[in-house]
């Protein structure tokens, strides 16, 4: 389907509608000049910088991802006529202005670390020595600025200067490593690695375990729930339907792990 | 930014009718519901499911003589992208054990277990590694991990949302797994939203009996998906990730197994010839293709690339003429174009509204039927608003809620979509939003079984792209669990295979020479060349000025 299907608007009626991801400019629209790496186009407003890219006829093989704000496919920086200040977004998620210079930033290179998560020790140490650049951190803070996701950069880093892994955790949990804050560093720190190793080593020892879990683990391998899922995939519709129609809801307020149904044969 | 002036002027007649419907709805009145015949008659017209138009039998294949969407159809009726005849399959640029097509959450679970079984992986993916659904899925990931529950009531919930339609074998395998699934990341280092006291959190969701809803913030998926994809890195000496790379075709051997794929290099546009013991295919879904043209909540890449290569070796699919669509896209502003808008809007008393600002549907009908109803407003009566983009949509009058609930309730019950809208000018406590039905999910895909085998030895199956687990209607939360489950079933399963002492033979593409004669012989005129890999959204007008492509095109 290279060409791309026109995708018709439906059967009954004439009106043109845009379908898909593919804008149609109605009669009258506005369009504002952008400068995409220099090179002047026009636009219809209100479009993203994305779609502004794919009007004009490009087509993302590199810059494009999940098209909603949480993949980091399409980090763009760009400045505006006349303004010396760099701005950072999305390329999926910010409007075009007019005069907007931009360029695409879709892979930045950065160190990453390669660890054992069974082997490695939850501590503040075990980060100093996989990323022992860490301490080159200035607190300029252009990490912060740049980050298209509003995540306070420089604090987790800080925090983990200051050997709180469950802050960093905490902190960056927004993070969609895109790659950013890296690209503005000074140290030259890969801000998003360091914080992925900080989350899973929260994720796995720091953070509590689901004991309950634990136990629902050892009931399904000791087989318990075989024989129940084996008569229920013999049911007919008819059975299914009846169970089905007796279930008994949960109650919405009651807390996690604290209310039991009154039939327990299935349990 | 926020809403042009002609749309602000088509607000007031939002504004104008809405004295007299908060009124209707403070005495409990509302729009009446369908009957059940209504509901059947405007959901064979409206429905993209039901309609007869828009959909034909395929004339080739293992699903030869059934119906499906003309876009589906068209890439199971398509050619190869590969001249078979060009190939040189003498000799492999690459070597392994498992061969895994798709670097989403399923291929990367699978992944994993496949090293844990002593297997030597290769990862094919067409984006980057990460880029898929999966990390898309905010919602959460089912299973019955509490004391109330049970895999049990995670099958009877199951069966019951997909209308008793899902496959019982794959059913029960996802309620047995997914609890072992959620401790497994737990392992890896996810971090679920708990109890101060290590409990997993769990919520209620549409068609559930116990909470059984685990969720990481609002980016279950995309937690779930950076850990996964941390963990693959760091076994980088035995899973080699190879990033827009996307398999265009599958290899068999002369004894008719699974065993291998020609992959492209998207920037180099080179092919590579990889030889593996075992093939698993986790490419996701369709939503891509825009099916009727609906806008999607889907990442870039999904265009059914699996289901269109196993088709060609000869592996069916099942339920793949049944699509979900969600009734409440975003349609403005451009840039939430397709992304969901919670049901729970409606539930909270927004009403749905044409141009005019008047009501023409019970705002709570089941999804199915609402989708059909926005689709005949819009399209068939006229009475949809264009936005400066040319999409069409209808108000969703989210103003209403804080009226009828007090002020605030805007902010607390729908933060993110709040946030989401008012970083783009628009305050929907104040100002209604204007949505449209959005394409979602592939209900239907290759035909597996429940350890993930497809009917070609050596071929494997997981997430998006297989069909039955779901039936025809997917429960919230059941997918992020299939992409785990049966990830982690298919790697397990294919890294065995390959450890088993399977010989790889002479390799052959005879397959799609046969599925081309067999395109010819039905008399299948100009087939679309696919997988299509990217969806092309350049507009008429570009497409008009590549005048080279037409020569080339004619060659």
């Amino acid at each position: 389907m290279a060409e791309g299907r026109p995708m018709q608007a439906q059967q009954t009626q004439e009106m043109k509608v845009a379908t898909g991801d593919r804008p149609i400019l109605p009669e009258g629209a506005r369009t504002v000049p952008i400068y995409i790496m220099g090179k002047r186009y026009e636009v219809p407003e209100t479009l993203t910088i994305m779609k502004a890219m794919e009007y004009v006829g490009y087509k993302f093989v590199r810059g494009a991802g999940c098209r909603g704000g949480i993949c980091g496919a399409c980090s763009t920086v760009y400045r505006k006529a006349g303004d010396y200040k760099l701005h950072f977004g999305l390329a999926c998620q910010t409007v075009v202005e007019p005069n907007m210079y931009l360029t695409q930033i879709p892979f930045y290179p950065a160190n990453r670390a390669v660890y054992d998560i069974e082997e490695i020790e939850p501590t503040a140490d075990s980060v100093y020595e996989l990323y022992p650049e860490l301490f080159r951190c200035v607190a300029c803070n252009n990490c912060t600025k740049a980050c298209p996701m509003g995540v306070e950069v420089l604090d987790y880093i800080s925090a983990l200067k200051q050997g709180d892994i469950a802050r960093a955790a905490q902190l960056s949990f927004d993070c969609i490593q895109c790659g950013l804050c890296a690209s503005r560093c000074m140290g030259e720190l890969p801000q998003y690695h360091i914080a992925q190793l900080a989350r899973r080593l929260y994720g796995k020892y720091i953070q509590p375990r689901a004991e309950h879990l634990k136990k629902r683990v050892e009931e399904i391998l000791s087989g318990k729930y075989d024989a129940m899922l084996e008569e229920v995939q013999r049911m007919n519709r008819e059975e299914l339907e009846k169970l089905y129609e007796e279930r008994e809801r949960e109650p919405d307020l009651t807390p996690p792990g604290a209310w039991m149904p009154k039939d327990i044969r299935y349990l | 930014m926020g809403y042009t002036p002609e749309l602000k002027e088509l607000i007031k007649r939002v504004e104008a009718t809405r004295p007299a419907r908060l009124e209707m709805a403070r005495r409990g009145e509302h729009y009446p519901p369908l009957s059940l015949e209504e509901r059947e008659e405007v959901l064979r017209k409206y429905h993209p499911d039901y309609q007869k138009e828009g959909r034909r039998i395929v004339r080739v294949g293992p699903n030869k003589g059934e119906l499906f969407q003309n876009e589906v159809a068209d890439l199971l009726e398509s050619r190869s992208m590969v001249r078979p005849e060009k190939v040189d399959l003498s000799e492999a640029d690459y070597d392994t054990d498992v061969l895994i097509i798709g670097g989403g959450g399923a291929g990367t679970a699978a992944a994993l277990m496949a090293t844990d079984h002593g297997a030597q992986v290769i990862m094919a993916t067409k984006l980057r590694h990460g880029d898929a659904n999966t990390m898309m899925a905010e919602g959460g990931i089912q299973a019955a991990t509490q004391e109330c529950d049970s895999p049990f009531y995670h099958y009877l919930d199951t069966m019951g949302g997909g209308h008793f339609t899902n496959r019982p074998d794959l059913v029960a395998a996802l309620a047995h797994d997914a609890p072992l699934s959620i401790a497994w990341l737990e392992e890896l280092g996810v971090m679920f939203n708990k109890l101060p006291d290590g409990r997993l959190d769990v919520r209620h969701f549409g068609g559930s009996c116990r909470k059984r809803m685990h969720s990481a913030g609002d980016m279950t998926g995309a937690e779930i998906m950076r850990v996964l994809r941390d963990e693959a890195r760091n076994r980088g000496d035995r899973i080699r990730v190879l990033e827009f790379s996307p398999a265009v075709e599958l290899l068999l051997d002369e004894e008719g197994k699974c065993a291998g794929a020609v992959l492209f290099n998207m920037e180099t546009r080179e092919c590579y010839i990889v030889r593996s013991k075992a093939v698993i295919l986790a490419t996701g879904g369709f939503g891509r293709l825009h099916i009727k043209g609906f806008a999607t909540t889907n990442h870039y890449g999904a265009t059914m690339d699996g289901v269109v290569l196993a088709y060609r070796a000869g592996v069916g699919n099942e339920y793949l003429y049944s699509t979900q669509y969600h009734p409440t896209g975003v349609a403005y502003p451009e840039q939430n174009v397709g992304l969901l808008i919670t049901e729970k809007v409606r539930g909270l008393g927004a009403h749905v509204l044409n141009i005019d600002g008047e009501q023409f549907c019970f705002p709570l009908e089941p999804r199915d039927v609402e989708t059909a109803e926005l689709i005949r407003e819009a399209l068939e009566r006229g009475k949809g608003i264009v936005t400066p983009t040319g999409r069409v949509g209808l108000w969703l009058d989210s103003p209403m809620i804080d009226l009828l609930h007090g002020e605030g309730t805007v902010r607390k019950e729908l933060p993110a979509k709040f946030i989401q809208f008012q970083r783009h000018g628009i305050d929907i406590s104040k100002e209604p939003m204007l949505v449209f039905p959005t394409l979602h999910y592939q209900n239907g895909g290759i035909k597996i079984n429940e350890h993930a085998e497809t009917s070609l030895p050596g071929l494997y199956a997981a997430g998006e792209v297989v069909g039955g687990i779901h039936g025809e209607n997917r429960l919230m939360g059941n997918s992020l669990q299939d992409i785990i489950t049966f990830g982690r079933r298919a790697g397990a399963r294919a890294a065995q295979y390959a450890k088993s002492g399977v010989r790889i033979k002479r390799l052959t593409l005879d397959h799609v020479v046969k599925f081309e004669k067999e395109l010819e012989e039905a008399g299948v005129e100009n087939p679309i060349v696919a997988p299509i890999l990217l969806p092309d959204y350049s507009t008429e007008d570009v497409r008009g000025r590549r005048w080279m492509d037409g020569v080339l095109e004619a060659e």
